[in-house]
């Protein structure tokens, strides 16, 4: 009974440091700050959106959205500089405010039209993936590039807003850790710091546990629903921010992976430390678990389409541990 | 009378565990009679349901059916020899998204010697043979979905009655219809009747139950507490019997209260009913009860702000009171403990500590973030107040028992001073040490607060109000001090009887 409690608690970050441990051995500078720091980048901006939809499973709902978002919110990005020659203050501005709005309308299809919340998202996804597009009839948005009216886009990304990608803070080494990095990091303790802290992030667990008993405890149910999906909708649009800044244009075939490696990050996120539940912690070690395998197989020279298998894996590992073992799962 | 049983079940034990739901059961139905089963939350109908049905395996005992062993070992095995269950959720006896006529011959469409094509034709053809011998009026073509709930339900039995059942079993069939829409089930049932099938309804209703009983048997946990098939019959006698009286050992002192708590106005719950006026006092306990669906929790929601009233005022110490939500009825003093734990009460997820602090977060945290010793220091001393037996604050609600949960329930909302703490069925799968101490931790705390209990069982009113009241039919129908009860005269409003339309 004991062992099977450990086995649960930390069965999940035992794997993970045992899987650095074989990396370490196997694979020459897997352990080296540079290598870290590009296992941190490379799962930021999916990390990033991991974090947002922890807030709607709290609630017991599931945003699919958030991968749309992300990229409408960089084609938004792309289409505020280049086209409208705006700075890059109106640009992240632009961005966030199409996360809010989007997360407003997630929330209200799914609170008040009672559509169900995969359903309400999944709809919101083509809405959005077909959206983006229509500006610019279909292209992809960089300096130069040619209008529907013919004319030419002359504007240009501004070196502030590409400094989200690009820029590097000294940390020990000189230019080591990306912006990004940073982003997700305060971003994951301030999500950690809402839900476990906070009397509104509790109010968001009753409410996913049991909806009723929370609604005749006092909460504002329907509020603290439509307030998750506001919280995913921004978090899925910083992402967004980070991705136009990396690319440094609005690419139009980018960010597919987006949507199902963060759900994948957040659902591993149940079995870290036996919680059962999502958590900030949980989906943060969740997204950092699967860098760290990428990165491994890559640097062992395993070919890049063998990725998405593994993920699966880890991913149905981690619903067994958190389903099966715990037990918990059944309420 | 004296005709043989159709149906009868005899000596019927069922234990879950350690706890022994049916104790012994023996009832008899006969052809051509409505039989009516009552008996309180808890008192083991569904479950005798469930075993005649073929859900439940029985413990001990014998049943048999015009003369011959009956042991369904699974629902489709009774219905096949001729036992045929409605039960009370409605779409659980049809298909929603199918049409009428498919719904009828539904139990056709599988099995052996069934064509493999559907064909619509027959089908329609053998629904309408169906709907003519009940003499159901519904377009065979319309979908289920888009009926109203009588209807549904009309369906549901026209299609048990398909199987061409010797006995049929209603339970509480009228819980989710108008007296209208009642009116035409009884219609039905009464034709039932002449077809000579036996019928064993069950409902809390009053006014069912005096338009439909031949026979009456009340139910008392787990044992048979009355027969009644002596005409005209004693539905007083039943109610009394169902509810029980058990001799109780700590009276209690009714005390009287001067200053108003909350005061109510012509309050009306439901359309049609009369309006409710009543008054709390500081200090006093008042238990309302009455039997399950008159009205009970309907009230307690208005006054928590759950529901709104069609009409009526309320005000809570001289200000006008009128909650939108359960956030301003929390705001303005007014607690409650609602019934059902499991549904409304409990979050799952959340240990004991994080259980009782759920409602009082904004006076547990400062900028938004929880004052986590505060939190804990709370919960240990509610736990400590009401006896909550259990390892430490942070347990799982799961590792307790029902009692320990309920106290957890109460402690929630007794952490902070109330001016009107209202709890819905506090008693509900309680056991009786934790139901003593809840009461005796109401009572002994209730000065400065009205306390206003729901509860089905009379036992519970008297042992814990100083005022009991009785409701029927979605409203007010009677008021007693608890001292010297007149207990014919509150038997007889609870059962809705003629001195209430007398009052």
């Amino acid at each position: 009974m004991m062992l099977r409690d450990h086995a649960i608690r930390y069965g999940f970050i035992v794997l993970l440091f045992g899987l650095i441990a074989c990396f370490a051995i196997a694979a020459d500078g897997f352990v080296s700050p540079q290598s870290a720091v590009f296992i941190f980048q490379s799962v930021a901006i999916t990390g990033v959106l991991a974090l947002g939809v922890t807030a709607t499973l709290v609630v017991g709902g599931f945003d699919l959205s958030i991968g749309s978002v992300a990229t409408s919110a960089m084609m938004a990005a792309s289409y505020v500089m280049v086209v409208l020659e705006q700075n890059a203050v109106v640009a992240v501005i632009a961005c966030l405010l199409i996360g809010v709005l989007v997360g407003l309308i997630n929330g209200w299809l799914i609170v008040y039209m009672r559509v169900p919340d995969l359903l309400a998202t999944l709809g919101m996804m083509f809405l959005l993936v077909g959206l983006q597009r229509i500006p610019t009839e279909g292209r992809s948005i960089a300096t130069g590039m040619t209008m529907p009216d013919g004319s030419v886009a002359n504007g240009k990304f501004g070196d502030a807003f590409l400094a989200l990608g690009r820029h590097r803070f000294d940390f020990f080494i000189p230019n080591l850790i990306p912006v990004s990095v940073v982003v997700l990091l305060v971003l994951a303790v301030l999500i950690w710091f809402f839900l476990e802290h906070t009397r509104f992030g509790r109010m968001m667990y009753a409410v996913g546990s049991n909806e009723r008993a929370a609604e005749l405890a006092g909460a504002p149910v329907k509020a603290y629903k439509i307030w998750a999906y506001v919280i995913s909708g921004v978090f899925a649009s910083i992402g967004g921010i980070l991705l136009a800044a990396r690319l440094g244009r609005g690419d139009i075939a980018s960010g597919n992976n987006l949507l199902l490696d963060a759900v994948a990050a957040a659902l591993i996120g149940y079995a870290v430390l036996g919680a059962a539940k999502p958590n900030a912690f949980g989906t943060a070690v969740g997204a950092v678990f699967v860098g760290v395998l990428l990165q491994g197989l890559t640097m062992m020279n395993a070919p890049y389409y063998t990725q998405d298998f593994v993920k699966g894996v880890v991913l149905v590992v981690a619903l067994v541990f958190t389903f099966a073992l715990s037990g918990r799962g059944k309420r | 009378m004296g005709a043989d049983a159709v149906f009868r079940v005899d000596g019927l034990r069922k234990s879950f565990g350690q706890n022994e739901v049916l104790g012994g059961i023996s009832v008899e139905l006969h052809a051509g009679e409505v039989t009516v089963l009552m008996g309180a939350n808890g008192a083991g109908k569904s479950t005798l349901v469930r075993i005649i049905s073929g859900v439940y395996e029985r413990g001990a005992g014998m049943m048999s059916l015009a003369g011959e062993d009956f042991a369904p070992k699974t629902p489709a095995e009774a219905i096949r020899a001729g036992v045929v269950t409605v039960h009370q959720n409605i779409n659980d006896g049809v298909v929603a998204d199918l049409d009428v006529a498919t719904n009828l011959t539904l139990d056709r469409l599988s099995g052996s010697g069934v064509p493999t094509l559907f064909n619509p034709a027959r089908v329609r053809r053998e629904a309408k043979a169906v709907a003519d011998r009940m003499g159901l009026a519904i377009d065979l073509k319309a979908r289920v979905s888009d009926l109203s709930l009588a209807d549904r339900q009309m369906v549901a039995i026209a299609r048990a009655m398909a199987h061409r059942p010797k006995v049929l079993i209603l339970d509480e069939p009228t819980s989710s219809l108008s007296s209208a829409e009642a009116d035409r089930l009884f219609a039905l049932i009464d034709r039932l009747r002449e077809q000579s099938v036996a019928i064993l309804y069950i409902s809390h209703r009053m006014s069912d139950i005096r338009r439909l009983a031949d026979r009456i048997i009340s139910m008392r946990d787990g044992v048979v507490s009355g027969v009644f098939d002596r005409k005209p019959l004693d539905y007083e006698g039943a109610v009394n019997a169902m509810l029980g009286r058990k001799i109780h050992l700590d009276r209690v002192v009714a005390r009287n209260s001067a200053h108003a708590v909350l005061t109510v106005e012509g309050l009306r719950l439901a359309p049609g009913a009369r309006p409710i006026s009543l008054t709390l006092g500081a200090g006093e306990v008042v238990a309302v009860t009455g039997l399950v669906g008159v009205g009970k929790t309907a009230l307690a929601e208005t006054l928590f702000g759950v529901r709104r009233p069609l009409s009526g005022t309320m005000a809570l110490n001289g200000k006008p009171y009128a909650p939108g939500s359960t956030g301003q009825a929390i705001a303005a003093g007014v607690f409650l403990v609602a019934k059902d734990r499991g549904e409304n009460g409990i979050v799952g997820g959340f240990n004991i500590e994080r259980n009782i602090s759920l409602p009082f977060h904004k006076r547990m945290s400062r900028f938004g973030v929880l004052k986590r010793r505060i939190e804990r220091a709370t919960a240990r001393r509610q736990i400590q107040d009401l006896g909550i037996v259990c390892r430490s604050e942070k347990d799982e609600m799961a590792s307790l028992s029902g009692g320990n949960q309920q106290k957890v329930m109460v402690a929630r909302w007794m952490a902070q001073d109330a001016k009107l703490f209202i709890l819905d069925e506090p008693f509900q799968g309680v056991d009786i040490s934790a139901r003593r101490d809840i009461a005796a931790k109401l009572r002994a705390s209730a000065d400065g607060r009205a306390t206003l209990l729901f509860v089905t069982e009379l036992d519970e009113a008297l042992e814990t109000a100083d005022r009991i009241l009785v409701m029927s039919e979605q409203t007010i129908v009677g008021e007693h001090r608890n001292a010297d009860i007149d207990l014919e005269r509150l038997l007889a409003e609870v059962a809705g009887g003629p001195l209430h339309s007398a009052a």
